[in-house]
């Protein structure tokens, strides 16, 4: 064991990193916060009207950042199970389960947000553009993975299970994505696309990444803050969970 | 003998003498097929539009429905774990049951198709294009909803959640079968879907077997 | 600034329901989620302290019979 890997698997330990955590989440959630209102100021009050289509084009500031971060808390999670079933370590399951929720949410907020952007753009609530139909694809990926870790009483083999089928699934999102363009464009002669063109306005580029940003961030401290209490749940019989629980004294 | 085979011959015997597990997905196929025009009018230039695509989906929610006994049987009596702890390469003999399952629900559907094909009035290329993609689909959606199967082994709701699982790892094959047989209808040729089927088939007959064996010792430490 | 007042700005040029029912709901979700999230870490630790203080009285009671 190299002295570089021994502080890489110290951080394994859950005791180590509850204590980690603790330490980090507090100010991820503070520099989410001011990239996030930084970025909403600059979307909303700087960024200028958008020539083709009005105000409406603001969603942008939110959608898009939803969902990238949907696709990349789902690549976290593969990585992240990849590393259990090679080390099994059992924080990297309860690591998956503090982001599936989030990464869930923001594919939901994907939808919702497409949605309320094609209503008033091209007159449809839902358009099975290529992009919103893998969000919804990934939406169910989510859901299932939820829905299995939920089901398996035993962590370890909700964990490993999990795992497994984080990786199965990470390893299709692409196929997935590919053959939903594919489609697409079979289907629909004029390709209707929810996503921005790459002609953007400086500020609103800005203004998109400053959120991307402050969502990406967000999601690093709430995982942080939830895979707190999952340790405290999963190692409840251990000394140190006692102590932590009553700093006064024990009895 | 072979290990391979006598999985094969023990699972194809064993569904054989309670019929119903076959008979359940060839009649949930029928009566999907004989329900869309019902529900949507006797039009028959709607019907050959939705035809491939109904079919499609008919024959997969008709496999995805008898995953569930793929391995609940063995696990219930015990035979599973024998094939867990035994000398056998786990991932041949799991390889095994899933061709005995496409053997038993996924190959009738692809003899039945042509027969409920014609109830929406597809013409002879399209049929044959359908039954090829059929062919080359059902063992897909086998080799796929394995991993499923294994995952939820004996786990609550295991029906509910299975199919939520398996649906979004279906969308690819749903895509290229039924796409296959409407770019044949519009005079497109049907070769690149069906390379690309075939690719996906041995792509999952390569990597499911193992990913099913690696779920199947999760389930059962 | 780009509004010319305040009327505008929560007009969003006829989008408002959209504009705003989007950013609306992501801070609901998103305000929920952390709420939530502070609320489980709450009751796991309360419960786990209880749990704790029962297994005490438990052991507690158990030294008081044998003395």
């Amino acid at each position: 064991m190299t002295p570089h890997s021994n502080v890489l698997f110290r951080f394994a330990a859950p005791q180590a990193f509850y204590g980690l955590a603790g330490r980090l989440w507090p100010w991820v959630a503070a520099l989410a916060t001011v990239f996030g209102v930084w970025g909403l100021w600059t979307g909303m009050f700087v960024a200028p009207i958008d020539f083709q289509q009005g105000q409406a084009y603001r969603i942008i500031f939110v959608h898009v950042p939803a969902s990238w971060m949907s696709m990349i808390i789902y690549l976290a999670m593969a990585f992240w199970a990849v590393l259990g079933l090679t080390f099994n370590t059992r924080l990297s399951g309860m690591m998956n389960r503090a982001l599936a929720p989030t990464g869930a949410m923001f594919a939901f907020l994907s939808l919702w947000t497409g949605a309320l952007w094609g209503k008033p753009m091209w007159g449809a609530w839902w358009v099975w553009d290529a992009r919103l139909t893998s969000e919804l694809i990934l939406f169910f990926l989510y859901l299932g993975f939820m829905g299995l870790t939920a089901s398996i009483d035993d962590p370890r083999r909700s964990d490993k299970a999990g795992g497994l089928l984080a990786l199965v699934g990470a390893i299709n999102v692409p196929i997935i994505y590919f053959s939903v363009r594919w489609w697409n464009t079979l289907h629909q002669g004029a390709s209707v696309t929810v996503t921005q063109g790459s002609s953007m306005a400086q500020t609103m580029l800005w203004a998109m990444l400053l959120m991307a940003l402050s969502f990406w961030l967000y999601a690093i401290a709430i995982a942080l803050y939830r895979i707190r209490t999952l340790i405290l749940e999963r190692e409840k019989h251990t000394q140190w969970v006692n102590a932590e629980l009553r700093p006064e004294g024990a009895s | 003998m072979n290990p391979f085979i006598a999985v094969v011959r023990r699972d194809v015997s064993l569904a054989l003498r309670r019929k119903n597990e076959v008979m359940t997905s060839v009649f949930f196929f029928v009566v999907v097929a004989a329900l869309f025009p019902l529900g949507i009018g006797p039009e028959m230039n709607t019907l050959r539009l939705i035809g491939p695509g109904v079919l499609w989906v008919g024959a997969l929610l008709a496999s995805m429905l008898s995953l569930g006994r793929m391995f609940a049987g063995d696990h219930d009596d015990g035979t599973l774990e024998q094939m867990v702890l035994s000398s056998a390469s786990l991932p041949s003999l799991v390889g095994a049951k899933i061709l005995a399952h496409w053997l038993l629900s996924g190959l009738p559907l692809v003899v039945l198709s042509p027969v409920l094909a014609l109830q929406f009035d597809l013409n002879l290329q399209a049929i044959e294009v359908l039954m090829a993609t059929l062919l080359l689909g059902t063992p897909l959606l086998s080799l796929i909803g394995a991993v499923g199967a294994a995952l939820t082994l004996g786990v609550r709701g295991a029906d509910v959640l299975l199919s939520l699982l398996v649906l979004p790892l279906y969308v690819p094959a749903l895509v290229f079968g039924a796409g296959a047989v409407q770019a044949q209808t519009a005079g497109l040729g049907a070769s690149a879907h069906l390379s690309i089927l075939a690719a996906m088939l041995l792509m999952a007959a390569v990597f499911s077997p193992w990913a099913c064996a690696s779920a199947l010792r999760i389930a059962l430490e | 600034m780009i509004w010319n007042s305040a009327g505008e700005f929560w007009a969003m040029g006829g989008y408002g329901l959209y504009v705003w029912g989007s950013f609306g709901v992501t801070f609901l979700l998103m305000g929920g989620e952390v709420i939530l999230a502070g609320r489980r870490h709450r009751q796991i630790c309360e419960s786990l302290q209880m749990q704790a203080m029962t297994r005490d009285a438990v052991q507690d009671s158990a030294q008081d019979w044998q003395a």
